[in-house]
């Protein structure tokens, strides 16, 4: 049966892992390989490293860790930041890869979507939304949202903008709920249950886990296919172990490893 | 020598460190006579079927790869080569396993693309699920998936059921990525370098 994934986010600065709740000063917590490797041999089912200087640069990602981290890891990752040709996506695979994640790119040149999804397949081409409830009640879609300075609200809907992400060719959804991120109140359950309503492909909720009930209530209540966490991992508050031996008591069909 | 082909754009850095974490060295290469040459080859793919097609066209190699007698390993999208025809741009395959390879349908709770952590139920016996039973997990990431016939070894279900190993003779594939699938998936490549 097909498990509900545990998805651990490592930000990415210069090679090192740095922490922080979006937009405030950012705390170095290690080498990256080294990070990489625990949360692996913890048992998370996917990493995913932000490149989080990248896009607000408008340069790509630094390629140079990322082989250091595909030649030691045996499950699967990805990097997100500034991939926004086919080149770049072409290389970021070729270094050990598995999906391409686009987000700020995909915004300001949406066929970049289309081109990447009929060439590598629209199941390695994932899309990154970082979504904003505005004072008013709608959900709109945020850009450059690694650097305080650079962050745009680009006035889209994040609903029509997942479904045309999804027409043009994307594979799976992170859908970063910008107003539960950090805040370790649980997952934004509302805005991703109405998200899945919308779509049939994977989707993977980002943005508030503060427990294991956290994980359990956004799978249940939103049937999200997986969940991404950060701070709860870097913390310590809990492993990657302890908190599945959590899920699968709670009823969650999680992969146990060991 | 072992010889990964070198599809372009795949997951060809992936199957080389799995490949040097378990201490064996493997060359990545499209060239037809090193090929033709191999002790095993390892067939990888992420990518659309037409496209890795037509790669393999443009450097001569479907003859080669046809007339190979050394264990060959398709992955994911390797796999679906291996069949004779893909749904995927409607395009010819290496037609060395009969069948046809279908885009997966989505259902309700059923999400297509297949991406996660998945099971696999024993079809029949092969010497390559040596030591792998049905509660191990591997990783899949796949929007087309190959029907169960004869030759297939173990099936997934996503909605539906597909072949997610598959053996006729030399020729072997598997729908997941056993270099992105730990501690079971290195089991299945020792399995295979073992052969």
């Amino acid at each position: 049966m097909l498990t509900r994934r545990i998805i651990a986010c490592l930000d990415v600065s210069d090679g090192m892992v740095v922490k922080g709740v979006r937009f405030r000063n950012h705390q170095v917590l290690g080498e990256v390989v080294e990070l990489a490797q625990r949360y692996r041999d913890q048992g998370i089912d996917e990493l995913v490293f932000y490149d989080i200087t990248a896009s607000g640069e408008g340069r790509s990602v630094d390629k140079n860790w990322v082989e250091r981290c595909a030649r030691v890891l045996d499950i699967p990752f990805c990097v997100a930041g500034g991939i926004g040709d086919l080149q770049t996506a072409r290389q970021i695979l070729n270094a050990g890869c598995d999906k391409i994640p686009v987000n700020s790119p995909a915004l300001e040149r949406p066929e970049l979507i289309t081109e990447l999804a009929e060439t590598f397949g629209s199941q390695c081409i994932v899309v990154g939304i970082d979504s904003m409830r505005s004072e008013s009640g709608t959900l709109q879609v945020w850009s450059r949202t690694g650097k305080v300075e650079t962050a745009t609200d680009t006035q889209r809907s994040t609903m029509e903008w997942a479904q045309e992400a999804v027409s043009r060719g994307a594979g799976e959804l992170v859908l970063n709920c910008m107003n539960s991120d950090g805040t370790k109140a649980g997952y934004d359950v509302g805005q991703l249950r109405e998200l899945r309503e919308c779509v049939a492909v994977p989707l993977i909720a980002s943005g508030g886990a503060g427990c294991a009930q956290d994980f359990a209530d956004v799978f249940a209540l939103a049937d999200v296919d997986g969940a991404l966490a950060a701070g709860i991992f870097h913390r310590g508050e809990t492993t990657v172990g302890a908190l599945k031996s959590e899920l699968l008591e709670l009823g969650v069909c999680v992969r146990m490893t060991n | 020598m072992i010889i990964i082909v070198d599809t372009g754009g795949a997951n060809l850095g992936s199957i080389q460190f799995c490949l040097q974490r378990l201490g064996t060295a493997a060359t990545l290469s499209a060239d037809p006579v090193l090929i033709a040459g191999a002790e095993k080859v390892l067939l990888p793919g992420v990518g659309a079927a037409a496209d890795s097609m037509k790669r393999l066209e443009q450097a001569e190699l479907i003859p080669v790869l046809r007339g190979l007698t050394c264990p060959v390993l398709g992955i994911c999208l390797g796999m679906q080569l291996l069949f004779e025809s893909s749904e995927e741009g409607d395009v010819a395959c290496l037609g060395l396993l009969p069948g046809r390879v279908r885009k997966l349908q989505p259902e309700p709770g059923i999400r297509v693309p297949h991406i996660g952590w998945n099971q696999l139920a024993l079809a029949r016996n092969s010497s390559l699920m040596n030591g792998v039973n049905g509660s191990d997990y591997f990783y899949f990431v796949h929007s087309f998936a190959a029907p169960c016939t004869e030759h297939t070894v173990a099936t997934t279900v996503n909605g539906g059921e597909f072949a997610s190993v598959v053996q006729r003779d030399n020729f072997f594939g598997a729908q997941f990525h056993p270099e992105r699938s730990s501690a079971s998936g290195n089991r299945f490549i020792r399995n295979f370098l073992e052969l």
